[in-house]
């Protein structure tokens, strides 16, 4: 047996070099290097900032712009820009066509084109055209067109011959328009019509003008001289003349509300029953997952239409409890199996093993190991939730089961719009991106935090 | 390693190629074919039930005027032809048709008087439960065997021998002979109804025609196809050879899509579809579809609605012109104050032109002192909210979001709206939850009182419970008389009435606006009698004039 | 193994039994009247139609008939369309959302193996940011504005070429034109899922050992590819293929209603709004059925391939969808 000996040197302590200072790290929580890795990652840091800008944007959004979402200017419909405007007031006439006492019928051979066809008055409120009689004509017919093109445009009116004018309300706007006036004789049409151009001067109609409190109840003397202001359209208008701006940020408020509040109410639930089967675990675990498999197993989309309808919205509601509630009943339990699994498979974990050995107490594994592993998982599942509930939100506006008018969400401010999208795209355009981005994000965010939360992604390990 | 494998783009550029090839290989299906004589159409829907006894909705009236023909018919501008009938004579108590001896089933049979008197008694059977068995009562009995207390064999109508029917009316009815061109009163043959059983109408096999066309395919929810009825009376003057309808969706973008393809030949068109329309130069067409619009209003006592000078300040307020004009801005809609549209007749001329509507003097002033007034009567310090109930249509729902502004803005009124599908809007309906509904009411007949006895207090349809001493007895008044005069005079003031207690807010005359193949001639738009008909459609050849 | 087989199935028919009755309760608690029409009738009417759809029973023995029609496979006549039968309606209509389904599954798969393998081999250069870009847009467009778009694009390119190869809706048994863009649309959510399940995959087989061991060896490029890399990377895109087919068949309700298409999901939606009671609790019988059907499937299939699963199910069930 020979002893090796060791030199003694060998076992001494190293003398400190400075050049040989190891990368010592910083003690850092788990969601500090969470939120390290987060920031790292460049394209999730980015939607988290869009995020924040959006949710900004819808909750102070109507601070900023004080523009009630609900008030109509039927002067502006559908536009995609309206600048601010002074306008005369119109006050209301009854304006009647000129009419002929007897109407010759006598069979012409040939109708000609109305003579003389001029506009008495010409106003956004209403154009007024009259014109000659046409012999033998049993009809006349009224067409207009808007700015360029070939055709004679929408046919406004067929009116009996009798009537020697017709008073053009539907819809004018300060451009240019075409009118045809044409005769017929009953059957056919003259092969010649009259044809004139023109431009209506904008105005206000004192109705409009009164609603809008521009004008007060008892119509002041000087009416014919008074502009009234309106506001513009930063954004353009709807429909119904209502500013899409303001619409967007309350139709984000509900949007949000939705997307924020059914999941968080159905991952919290869902994360209190998968808590408490898998803790009581044993019989009363497995019935109550079989239960939850049963719910799963309700095709989503079918169950969230049947069960909007079933809740059936009252008078005035807006119908955002009964979507939350249709999603909260369909949507927990997904969750709990997560949450469940979670923390059964943490259960069986080395260092919760290792803890419970050195005597945690059960309130110290839950509150150091269990929450802050289950919680990454579960924020995780919250941010890809929240654009689902949008989605399924704006897909039950598609089918008009959504909110209800006229309290707007992005899912009815897209099904509104994509009814004009051929000819007022803008009414589309906005919502379907800002619901796209903010979809978007989300996912990108949470494809980073699921990174982030992962600890063997890190380089640092 | 970052090299794509070489085989993999190959295949991808092999399957886009067979692709192309599948593609190019299929032939397209056109909006109209001169030389087969065939057009191609779009549906809303699919007709629920073709089953003339117990259709309901303008689908199924649409298809059913082109298979069937009832004892008159529709002619191209819109008035009272011959049919399986080819004369008749009405007199206060009864009616008298002769029947052409070459009407056909399609299967040869000739089309007899017993086929009308089995059709109607089915109809009225209790057990059929038919929605439409109303529109018999005038036959004597009519109703009492719709409610089970006679046997259907107690109708009033009879064949005289195989080529001529008797009828005996209930009362006075002048509008009779209009009646027998609508679908309720189609013949329908008991041989064949009994060989199909439950199945009758289920399918194109289970059909039997005896119109100007044939239902040859019916792919249920996917497509339609008719084709002319060789063995129909009249069929050379039939120029189609077939209608083929192979889209059915509500959407009207995708119609439209298919029409700016050319793959129909003619579609509606919304407000925002008709400027697209005129942007691409199509010639727009419209015509009035015979329906009024209004908003009901609910009269039960519990209702703050049954509060007249209430009613009177909306009445003052909401302003159909603004309605049609503005917000709906489809032309050829016209805004009334009225329930009798412009089409209805009077005494020679149209009644509107004989009895003008009243005029009402609208402004936000006299709406706020009519509302004053309410205030102080009632004794309340602000207006109480109003349930407005709507459909899901987005027309309905932009007339309700107006009215909502309107009221909220002018008089402070808080306007509720409850949109609900269309079954729990007649739900709630009948059960009388609601204060304001937009409604609107299609003619069944031509003649006023299909408008006029809506608001009578025995009628179901009077949903709003409106309750009229007065307005009874001008309804009983003109059902009871075959003068015209004295009829209109009862009209008239029903008119009056409808204003002046606010039964009411009528709000437009409705018209439809579509676009029509150029090439497709002849089609008649109509507000009676199945919309629109090809009966008298033909294909004029070469390029669009 | 019999046993397990016969454990999946009595649990299956249990799921079955909640969702019929989940259905039909939440059918009944739906505030209207399936009987409502147009015109008012008149209460005799009224009682008529109410004993012939059986609704002048008590609710619970309308449960029990339902029930006990449903084993039948009977699922009534339908209340909007007065001589049909639910089951004809099934019969007709969902072989209709099935082949569509079917076609818009190949899309996705096809799809998203083929642009997850491109983009994992790409990362970080163009062709990866281009996919990712375009997977991207169809995870977070809506699809009904996709839809839309679709058919606006096949008029622009009719009118382009001068011609229609593509119909711009509608559906004729049979024709591959008229599914091709439907289906595409149709599949483009569950093609981005795919690729991006199928990008993960491969980046972590690349970084694989016995990747590393392949080209070690001296094994080609592409040997190492198909072989290797693409084969086991391919395996989890499989595992979701169940519920993706779930997904897209009951999903069809938007692309059925743009292109016109006569499938069960636009029925259902019409029913829905017609209160179409027998039609509504057959439809969603019937498609919960043919999930409940597939899922089983896929469990029993497993335990066939995979004996660990039976001994542990839960794990590898109900994996989630893009749905």
């Amino acid at each position: 047996m020979s002893t090796q000996h060791y030199p003694n040197d060998w076992f001494a302590p190293a003398p400190v070099h400075a050049a040989l200072d190891l990368p010592v790290l910083p003690p850092e929580s788990y969601w500090q290097g969470v939120w390290r890795r987060l920031k790292a990652n460049r394209r999730a840091f980015g939607a988290a900032v869009f995020l924040i800008f959006v949710l900004l944007f819808t909750v102070f959004g109507s601070v900023l712009w004080p523009v009630d979402p609900a008030k109509q200017d039927p002067g502006v419909l559908s536009r995609s820009f309206v600048a601010a405007r002074s306008l005369p007031v119109a006050m209301p006439d009854h304006w009647q066509a000129p009419r002929l006492d007897w109407a010759a019928n006598v069979p012409v051979s040939g109708l000609a084109a109305p003579a003389n066809l001029h506009a008495v008055s010409a106003t956004s409120d209403a154009v007024r055209l009259v014109w000659q009689p046409v012999a033998g004509a049993q009809h006349y017919r009224i067409y207009r067109r808007e700015g360029g093109g070939a055709g004679r445009g929408i046919p406004l009116a067929v009116i009996p011959a009798s009537y020697l004018g017709y008073e053009d309300r539907l819809d004018v706007h300060a451009q240019d328009y075409h009118y045809t006036v044409i005769a017929d004789d009953g059957l056919d049409e003259a092969r010649e019509g009259a044809h004139l151009m023109v431009r209506p001067i904008a105005v206000i109609s004192l109705l409009d003008a009164q609603l809008q409190g521009l004008v007060p109840l008892h119509v002041p003397a000087d009416i014919d001289t008074l502009h009234v202001d309106l506001p513009m359209h930063p954004l353009g208008t709807d429909h119904l003349g209502r500013d899409m701006l303001a619409r967007l940020i309350a139709g984000g408020q509900t949007s949000f509300f939705i997307g924020f509040g059914a999941p968080l109410l159905y991952i919290f639930i869902g994360c209190l029953y998968g808590a408490f089967s898998s803790y009581v675990g044993g019989r009363v675990d497995e019935s109550m997952m079989r239960f939850a498999d049963f719910v799963i197993a309700l095709p989503f989309l079918l169950f969230m239409i049947l069960l909007r309808v079933a809740f059936g919205i009252g008078a005035g509601e807006s119908g955002v409890m009964a979507l939350i509630v249709a999603m909260v009943l369909l949507g927990w339990p997904m969750s709990a199996r997560l949450v469940r699994g979670q923390v059964l498979q943490l259960r069986e974990q080395p260092f919760v093993a290792a803890a419970r050995l050195m005597g945690a107490p059960s309130y110290y594994l839950v509150w150091r190991h269990m929450i802050p592993n289950v919680m990454g998982v579960v924020i995780v599942s919250l941010t890809f939730a929240i654009p689902g509930a949008i989605f399924t939100e704006a897909f039950l506006s598609f089918i008009g089961m959504g909110v209800v008018p006229p309290i707007p969400s992005w899912g009815s401010l897209c099904n509104d719009g994509i009814q004009s999208m051929l000819t007022h795209p803008h009414e589309l355009l906005y919502p379907a991106a800002l619901i796209s981005m903010t979809v978007l994000a989300f996912n990108v965010l949470g494809d980073g935090l699921r990174d982030a939360l992962d600890v063997n992604l890190d380089v640092r390990s | 390693m970052r090299i794509i494998p070489a085989h993999m783009t190959r295949l991808s550029t092999i399957a886009l190629f067979v692709g192309w090839l599948l593609l190019a290989a299929f032939a397209h299906a056109q909006g109209v074919n001169a030389r087969t004589g065939t057009i191609t159409l779009g549906f809303s829907s699919e007709p629920p039930t073709l089953n003339s006894m117990e259709s309901t909705d303008q689908v199924s009236s649409m298809i059913l005027s082109h298979v069937k023909e009832g004892l008159l018919r529709y002619g191209p501008t819109g008035e009272l032809v011959p049919g399986v009938a080819v004369r008749w004579e009405l007199t206060d108590h009864s009616a008298r048709f002769w029947l052409r001896r070459d009407a056909r089933w399609s299967d040869g049979k000739p089309v007899t008087a017993h086929d009308f008197v089995f059709a109607w008694r089915t109809a009225l059977l209790p057990t059929t439960a038919s929605q439409y068995a109303f529109i018999l009562y005038p036959v004597k009995n009519a109703e009492a065997i719709n409610r089970g207390e006679l046997p259907a064999t107690a109708l009033g109508v009879k064949a005289v021998g195989d080529y001529e029917l008797h009828v005996e009316l209930e009362k006075p009815c002048p509008y009779f002979a209009s009646l027998t061109a609508f679908m309720t009163y189609y013949p329908v043959r008991e041989d064949f109804f009994r060989s199909r059983g439950e199945r009758y109408s289920a399918d194109a096999a289970d059909m039997i025609s005896n119109g100007p066309f044939v239902l040859d395919r019916w792919v249920h929810g996917a497509a339609l196809s008719m084709v002319k009825n060789p063995r129909y009376w009249d069929a050379k003057n039939v120029k189609l050879n077939r209608i083929d309808i192979p889209h059915m969706t509500s959407d009207p973008q995708a119609m439209f899509n298919l029409y700016r393809n050319g793959s129909i030949a003619m579609t509606g068109l919304t407000r925002e579809l008709l400027g697209k329309a005129v942007e691409l130069d199509y010639p727009i067409r419209s015509f009035s579809t015979g329906a009024v619009f209004f908003v009901e209003i609910n009269h039960r006592p519990e209702r703050v609605t049954s509060a007249l000078k209430l009613r009177q300040a909306i009445q003052a307020l909401i302003d159909p012109a603004v309605l049609v004009n503005r917000i709906m801005a489809i032309p050829g809609n016209r805004p009334t104050d009225t329930l009798f549209p412009s089409w209805v007749k009077g005494v020679e001329k149209p009644f509107i032109e004989e009895y003008p509507p009243p005029v009402i003097e609208r402004s936000l002033l006299r709406a706020r002192t009519l509302l004053q007034e309410y205030l102080d009567e009632s004794g309340l310090d602000a207006p109480p909210p109003l349930v407005l109930l709507t459909g899901d249509n987005p027309m309905a729902v932009q007339q309700a979001q107006y009215i909502q502004y309107v009221l909220g803005q002018g008089l402070g009124i808080e306007v509720r709206i409850d949109k609900q599908i269309f079954k729990q809007i007649l739900e709630k309906m009948r059960a009388g939850d609601f204060d304001l509904v937009t409604a609107g009411w299609g003619p069944d007949y031509n003649d006023a009182m299909t408008f006029a006895d809506l608001f009578a207090s025995w009628n179901e349809n009077n949903r709003g419970r409106y309750q009229g001493a007065e307005y009874d007895r001008l309804v009983r008044e003109a059902q009871g008389s075959n003068d015209p005069r004295v009829r209109m005079q009862a009209i008239a003031g029903i008119q009056q009435l409808i204003m002046d207690d606010v039964v009411i807010l009528p709000s437009y005359e409705n018209s439809a606006v579509y676009v029509q193949d150029p090439h497709l001639k002849g089609v008649v738009r109509s507000i009676f009698g199945g919309d629109p008909s090809f009966r008298y459609a033909w294909i004029e050849e070469g390029s669009a004039p | 193994m019999m046993r397990f087989i016969a454990g999946r199935i009595v649990y299956g028919v249990f799921t079955l039994w909640f969702l019929a009755t989940a259905t039909f309760f939440a059918m009944h608690a739906v505030p209207g009247d399936p009987l409502a029409s147009e015109k008012a009738v008149s209460p005799e009417i009224r009682r008529n139609l109410e004993v012939r759809y059986g609704l002048d029973k008590p609710l619970m023995t309308q449960y029990g008939i339902f029930l006990g029609n449903m084993i039948k496979g009977d699922f009534g006549i339908s209340y909007t369309q007065k001589n049909r039968s639910v089951n004809d309606i099934i019969r007709e209509h969902f072989p209709i959302s099935a082949q569509l389904g079917v076609l818009a599954l190949l899309w996705a798969t096809i799809g998203g193996i083929v642009f997850g393998a491109v983009t994992a081999y790409y990362r970080n250069r163009w062709p990866d940011y281009v996919s990712v870009v375009a997977v991207i847009i169809c995870i977070s467009v809506p699809g009904f504005v996709f839809a839309a778009l679709a058919q606006l694009a096949i008029i622009a390119l009719n009118e382009a070429v001068g011609s229609d190869w593509l119909p711009v809706a509608g559906w004729e048994t049979g024709s591959f034109r008229h599914m091709l863009v439907p289906s595409l649309v149709l599949g483009l959510g569950t093609l981005a899922y795919l690729t991006r399940l199928m990008r993960s995959s491969m980046l972590e087989i690349m970084e694989a050992d016995f990747v590393r061991t392949a080209h070690a060896k001296g094994l080609g490029t592409q040997r190492v590819f198909w072989q290797h890399q693409l084969r086991n990377a391919i395996l989890p895109v499989v595992t979701v293929l169940g519920p993706a087919i779930a997904g897209i068949t009951t999903g069809g309700f938007v692309v059925e209603q743009v292109f016109a298409i006569p499938g069960l999901g636009r029925y259902f939606v019409q029913a829905v709004q017609q209160l179409d009671y027998t039609v509504i609790m057959g439809t969603t019988v019937f498609y919960g059925a043919f999930l409940i059907f597939l899922v089983m499937m896929v469990d029993i299939l497993y335990g066939v391939i995979d004996p660990r699963i039976r001994l542990a199910p839960e794990r590898l069930r109900h994996q989630g969808g893009p749905i």
